[in-house]
């Protein structure tokens, strides 16, 4: 897509401050509208751009699949350790407050790290998805090309 | 007095703003092919929506969410145009041919 100068410049400008507002979102969700969901979904449509508009071969080398997987996994990982810390603390699972000496410093701590958890695993979702998307057009035209040769 | 001469002025944002997008949703109807639609949307929505967001800047006075207000409009400013842009061009690489004098594609009610 090397002619599209206008998506080109536009996207430019825009894909800092997309990322930008989705790291206001997630970590303004304690006081105003927004959280970890929406957050993670703002932060892969910005990647989901950048693939749309700069291809998927540069798009991957920006995050690379690998990594894209793991941190889905982290993000469950870090939500369930909070839980589980809040276990091992002397609390139930995903008790906040005996995280720290003071309980409401705690439950401050405790949804930050539950939603980042939330926020990685839904933006490295919906990233690894529309690569795996775009892995199966790229396939798909390959093989048509070689049967129309 | 201040107040009710910004009370109309707002009132006066806020209604052309909304006639603007009238304007834009009847031209949507009633235009005859693809581009003119196009048209139709990409320019009046965004000269309404900036209509309008200035009504609403004109309400909230002088503070933080007048600001945030701002940054909305220069955002639709930069991507009403550019996802029009996109469209026309998309479809004159599909092969659609505007409606002219001298013919083009049928329209597609």
């Amino acid at each position: 897509m090397q002619h599209h100068l206008v998506l080109n410049l536009v996207a430019k400008i825009l894909i800092p401050f997309i990322i930008l507002f989705a790291l206001y979102v997630q970590f303004h969700g304690d006081y105003g509208p927004g959280g970890g969901f929406q957050a993670g979904v703002i932060f892969g449509a910005g990647f989901i751009l950048y693939g749309i508009i700069f291809g998927k071969d540069l798009a991957v080398r920006v995050v690379p699949l690998p990594l894209v997987y793991c941190m889905t996994a982290v993000g469950v990982l870090l939500y369930t350790l909070v839980g589980v810390a809040g276990m091992l603390l002397g609390g139930e699972f995903l008790n906040y407050s005996v995280l720290l000496p003071d309980s409401i410093a705690g439950q401050h701590l405790g949804i930050l790290l539950i939603e980042l958890g939330v926020g990685i695993t839904v933006a490295s979702v919906m990233i690894s998805l529309f690569f795996s998307y775009a892995q199966y057009t790229h396939r798909d035209e390959q093989q048509s090309d070689n049967q129309d040769r | 007095m201040i107040e009710i001469v910004f009370l109309i002025l707002r009132d006066v944002c806020l209604f052309i703003g909304a006639l603007f997008v009238l304007v834009g949703s009847l031209g949507v109807l009633r235009f005859p092919d693809f581009f003119s639609r196009i048209h139709a949307t990409g320019i009046t929505e965004t000269v309404g929506i900036a209509f309008i967001f200035a009504g609403l800047i004109v309400e909230v006075g002088y503070s933080l969410t007048s600001l945030k207000l701002l940054i909305i409009l220069v955002f639709v400013f930069f991507t009403s145009p550019t996802s029009s842009h996109a469209l026309a061009k998309t479809a004159i690489h599909a092969g659609l041919v505007p409606l002219t004098h001298k013919g083009g594609n049928q329209p597609s009610n």
